[in-house]
């Protein structure tokens, strides 16, 4: 191992697995998956639907526990730590972007935005999220409901919320799934480019090969195991 | 923190906007509302009912001794600010000219009575006028058997002792006398200052010393505490509990309604309470699921619903209680006029009480909710069904359930009443949860065999089995109140005018003798009154139970002593009273008559320490007679019939020297058949109850009202019962409303689709309704208000007919809505 490449190790996985017992027996989600992420760099899981991707970013983000193997983010041992302490890490160093968008209903554009950053503590909430809210291009719709936006706006909505609290890594669990080809094109050079600006680390998780393309490195997942 | 509660502060404003938690606060202030408006009201009833009851003593509280109290008691009673009424009880022989009669006399301070009132009259049953006072000094009033007795009338002068006092008036009407109406002398009414020179008490009279005190509850209390330590032997308190039997028993019963009511307020909107709060927390697992992600702890997402929890229980407890203080002032206003004193102040016990309690349902009720959004994983942001149907530890749930079991034993102020409607949720609830899941069981059979709408409909209640039993269980308590509130209170409000007909004895006539019998049937037909029922009767003093002599020393309780010593009627049947009920034994068969059986009233059997099969010896004019107990009675002194404590079968008493009696019903306006009565039959005595009668009808018809009021009360809360648990999965049903019209389903098999789930719902909720309000309704009036329970099968038709169709046409009216709307705007908005 190079020692100086050691300090910017984001994610470590090694020997990652995942199996789910239903009622034909036990099924293999994920199998012996290893791989390591670079801090700054950007990887593109693909696979076919079903492959086990959205699996796989579930347990790089320690939203879920694996069966065997071990994850270290940034020299934590996810499997050391409990619910809550994983949940402080995420809270620290994670920013995510879900297929669905994921925005709450109840809440408008801006306080979508402002729910991490208010969960975090962020003294100048108010300034970042609108800040972040203007980086995105919604600044006249702030206090739009979710379902005055159309799909691309609840997405960039959902961009700008990932990128206020300034994390160190991003989880997007195929961003551009539930869009159109143009609308999905923008969704992703708003990703990249806000990406670009703040050195972000990326994790993207896609079937889209044209868009992994203009990731760093793709890892291809095929029935839960990486292809080489 | 106080980060957190701004942010719970902002996401409680956020929910509210978004139309989250309008339910569940509509529940909880309808909860505390009902509970403070009962609360509230009860209280006021109470307090004037106590007054009521008051009227019958003359005052709230009577001291009563052999001696003289020492002049401490008024002191104490004046420092307390009671007001103060003192009366001296003897009886004496009054004269006029040569005819002389036993009377008993009554000497009054000014202030008598504290609570209620005399009327006086110038001729015997004469038009009444509400009397201005007492007898003034050297005046008397005195009743109309006294005046019929002696031939006197207004202006006379009697021989009071060693006075001559003048009749000043009739008196018609004083706040009832405790005791045996049959045995008491005709009273007389004179003022306390004239007593001394009357020369008439004397060391060694019998005399019986009233001190009578009035004024606010709490001073009541304390002039009562005070006093008891200070009590000496002959001496006891007497508040409206120990006033007439029939009012007592009636209060009870009214008491116990009120009791049952505010619990099934309690009850259901506390039930109501959880099921908006199950709605609730399925709308925000989203909002804890992003939460975890965004790095929030599990105790941080409790303390960001505690807050709201907190602040929502709190506005709404506050909220509540404004409208309970609002809808019970509303009432006490109604009711004014019926009242005869206005109704005393409300508390701010019950305020208080409902904020708290309000406070405590709430967070008692969502506990096990919050427990499940603090279990979200974050996960649930990958996989939806995560969380969705989290099953929380049972513990979770006792607070709550500790909460509902406080406040139901606090709103029924009666704890037979609280275990018997708890044995019978517990009950219900067990039935409710085996019906659905047995429904579960049947109605996968039929959706494997059926198609279309019918299979979505019956998908959707198996989908979620917690939220559908806790929908049926919902749904089922909600018609189950209702259905028992509606059966007791009809029962109840019927039993009480069948007690009291309009027609109802008014008038006693005793000392009848048996040469007067056929003279007497002849009288009530000559006068067009209806015949009337004549009872023999026996006096006899007990003189042994079981061969051991009497020892009336033995009984601690004066109540029990005066029971024994007196002389008992002892009267003849053969067939037993109508509102008469055996509780022990059996009433005799035609073949045991002459047979020295005697069946007595259970009260009095428990006062003396009397059992079933002890033998009784009776002291009759000097012969002794054994009976055996065959049986013990309930008597309903509430119907104002006449009633004995003791009966034998005919054949046994007839050898005794008997006099009779009897009851019938004098029209208003017929007094004057009293005078032709007397004065062709001279020693008979008239008893007249009409005012007694008419105190009963008066605290019955105030009753009658508080009834209907509190009753309306808990229909609506059953009503919010209803609503919550619609709303419980209503997001679910509009998101299917919407799929299935993407699907192209017409507005027809939609239609079809929203009814057969609900109807399927309505139908078991109906049922299981019926089953547990018929049930509690019988063991309630059975048991508790010990009227008769006739199952009602007209309204175990509504209860399953409005299961059957309010139920889907509600749900049907929540989402008609979205037919019209196009699906991606609906499916964008959920
Ligand atoms: N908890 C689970 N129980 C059963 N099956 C699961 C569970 N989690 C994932 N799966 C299955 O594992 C496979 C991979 O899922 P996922 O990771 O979501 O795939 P992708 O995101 O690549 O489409 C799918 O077939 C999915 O149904
Ligand atoms: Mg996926």
């Amino acid at each position: 191992m190079v020692p100086d490449s050691q300090e910017n190790i984001e994610i470590e996985a090694t020997g990652l697995s995942k199996h789910v017992t239903s009622s034909e027996g036990e099924l293999a989600i994920l199998s012996d998956f290893s791989c390591r992420v670079l801090g700054g760099e950007t990887v593109a899981i693909l696979g076919a639907s079903g492959s086990g991707k959205s699996t796989l970013l579930g347990l790089l983000a320690g939203l879920d526990v694996p069966s065997a193997g071990r994850v270290i983010f940034r020299s934590e041992d996810l499997a050391q730590l409990d619910e809550d302490g994983r949940a402080a890490l995420r809270g620290r160093h994670m920013g995510f972007v879900f297929q669905s968008f994921q925005l709450l209903p109840s809440l408008t554009a801006l306080e979508n935005v402002l729910l991490p950053l208010e969960l975090a503590g962020v003294a100048d909430a108010d300034e970042r999220a609108r800040a972040a809210l203007e980086r995105v291009g919604l600044t006249p719709r702030l206090t739009h409901y979710p379902r005055q936006l159309s799909g691309g706006e609840q997405q960039r909505v959902a961009i700008a919320r990932a990128f206020a609290p300034r994390p160190s890594i991003l989880f997007a669990d195929e961003p551009t799934g539930n869009l159109d080809a143009a609308t999905g094109q923008r969704i992703i050079d708003l990703l990249f480019g806000l990406n670009a600006e703040s050195g972000t680390t990326l994790v993207l998780v896609t079937h889209d090969a044209t868009l992994a393309e203009r990731c760093g490195r793709r890892l291809h997942l095929e029935g839960g195991r990486l292809k080489q | 923190m106080s980060g957190d509660m701004t942010f719970a502060l902002k996401q409680l404003r956020s929910a509210w906007r978004a139309g989250e938690i309008r339910v569940l606060l509509f529940a909880l202030v309808l909860a505390v509302a009902a509970m403070t408006a009962v609360g509230f009201f009860a209280d006021r009833i109470e307090s004037a009912l106590g007054r009521q009851g008051g009227m019958l003593l003359g005052g709230d509280l009577v001291v009563v001794s052999d001696r003289l109290l020492p002049e401490e008691f008024t002191a104490e009673a004046h420092k307390l600010g009671l007001r103060v009424a003192q009366t001296m009880e003897f009886p004496s022989m009054i004269m006029l000219g040569e005819e002389g009669r036993l009377a008993e006399i009554k000497a009054v301070s000014p202030t008598y009575p504290l609570r209620g009132r005399l009327t006086i009259a110038d001729e015997p049953f004469g038009d009444a006028r509400k009397a201005d006072g007492v007898p003034a000094p050297g005046e008397i009033w005195i009743e109309p058997r006294l005046a019929s007795l002696l031939g006197a009338k207004k202006g006379d002068a009697l021989a009071v002792g060693e006075r001559q006092l003048k009749v000043a008036a009739i008196l018609q009407e004083e706040p009832a006398r405790g005791g045996d109406m049959f045995s008491i002398a005709p009273r007389l009414m004179m003022n306390a200052n004239d007593v001394a020179s009357t020369g008439l008490i004397q060391y060694g009279s019998r005399v019986r010393y009233r001190l009578l005190l009035a004024g606010e509850p709490a001073a009541l209390d304390e002039f009562r505490q005070w006093a008891q330590g200070r009590l000496e032997r002959g001496s006891r308190i007497e508040d409206v509990s120990g006033a007439r039997p029939e009012i007592r028993s009636a209060l009870e019963k009214s008491r116990q309604f009120l009791g049952l009511a505010s619990m099934a307020s309690v009850i259901l909107s506390m039930v109501a309470m959880s099921l908006a709060g199950l709605r609730y927390v399925r709308r925000h697992l989203d909002t804890c699921a992003l939460m975890r992600c965004f790095g929030a702890s599990q105790n941080r997402i409790l303390q960001v619903f505690l807050v709201q929890a907190f602040v929502l229980g709190f506005a709404g407890s506050l909220l509540g209680c404004l409208f309970g203080f609002a809808a019970q002032e509303v009432l006490a206003r109604l009711a004014g006029g019926l009242f005869l004193e206005k109704l005393p102040a409300p508390g701010w016990t019950p305020a208080f009480g409902g904020l708290l309690a309000g406070m405590a349902a709430m967070l008692g009720v969502m506990l096990p909710h919050l427990l499940r959004l603090r279990g979200v994983p974050a996960l649930r942001i990958l996989r939806k069904d995560l969380g969705e149907n989290a099953v929380v530890s049972w513990l979770a749930w006792l607070p709550g359930i500790a909460v509902m079991l406080g406040l139901v034993f606090w709103s029924a102020r009666d704890a037979k009443l609280g275990w018997i409607v708890l044995g019978g949720l517990v009950a219900l609830l067990l039935v409710a949860c085996a019906v659905a899941a047995g429904t579960g069981y049947l109605l996968r059979q039929v959706a494997a065999t059926s198609g279309g709408t019918w299979r979505v409909g019956i998908a959707n209640l198996l989908q979620r089995p917690g939220v559908g039993i806790a929908q049926v269980a919902g749904f089922s308590l909600g018609l189950m109140a209702m259905a028992l509130l509606t059966i007791v209170r009809g029962d109840l409000l019927d039993n009480w005018h069948a007690s009291l007909p309009p027609d109802a004895p008014n008038r006693f006539v005793i000392n009848i003798q048996p040469s007067q019998m056929e003279s007497m049937r002849q009288f009530f037909v000559q006068e067009q009154l209806a015949p009337p029922e004549i009872f023999p009767m026996v006096r006899g003093r007990l003189v042994a139970i079981n061969d051991h002599p009497l020892d009336t020393g033995r009984y601690v309780d004066e109540r029990a002593r005066r029971l024994a010593e007196r002389e008992w009627n002892l009267s003849v049947a053969e067939t037993m009273q109508k509102d008469n009920r055996i509780v022990a034994g059996r009433w005799w068969t035609a073949s045991e008559r002459g047979q020295t059986l005697i069946s007595l009233e259970e009260g009095i059997a428990t006062t003396l320490g009397i059992k079933l099969g002890d033998r009784l010896t009776y002291d009759i004019g000097g012969q002794r007679i054994d009976l055996k107990i065959q049986s013990l009675r309930k008597v309903e002194w509430d119907s104002m019939r006449a009633n004995f404590f003791a009966v034998t079968p005919p054949g046994v008493l007839e050898k005794f020297p008997a006099s009779y009696i009897t009851s019938f019903h004098l029209p208003a306006g017929r007094e004057d058949v009293l005078n032709r009565l007397v004065r062709s039959q001279p020693n008979l005595t008239i008893i007249d109850v009409e005012a007694i009668l008419a105190q009963l009808r008066g605290i019955m018809d105030r009753m009658t009202l508080a009834v209907e009021f509190v009753f309306a009360f808990c229909m609506l809360t059953g009503i919010a019962v209803l609503y919550a648990a619609l709303s419980a999965t209503q997001d679910e049903r509009i998101r299917e409303v919407a799929v299935l019209r993407v699907f192209g389903a017409s507005r027809r098999q939609v239609r079809a689709t929203v009814l057969v789930e609900f109807a399927g719902i309505g139908l078991l909720a109906g049922l299981v309704a019926t089953i547990g309000a018929s049930l509690l309704a019988w063991v309630i009036s059975d048991r508790l208000l010990q009227i008769p329970y006739a199952f009602n099968p007209w309204l175990a038709m509504l209860t399953i007919g409005a299961g059957l169709l309010l139920v889907p046409a509600a749900a049907w009216l929540g989402v008609r809505r979205i037919v019209h709307v196009s699906p991606r705007q609906v499916l964008q908005s959920v």
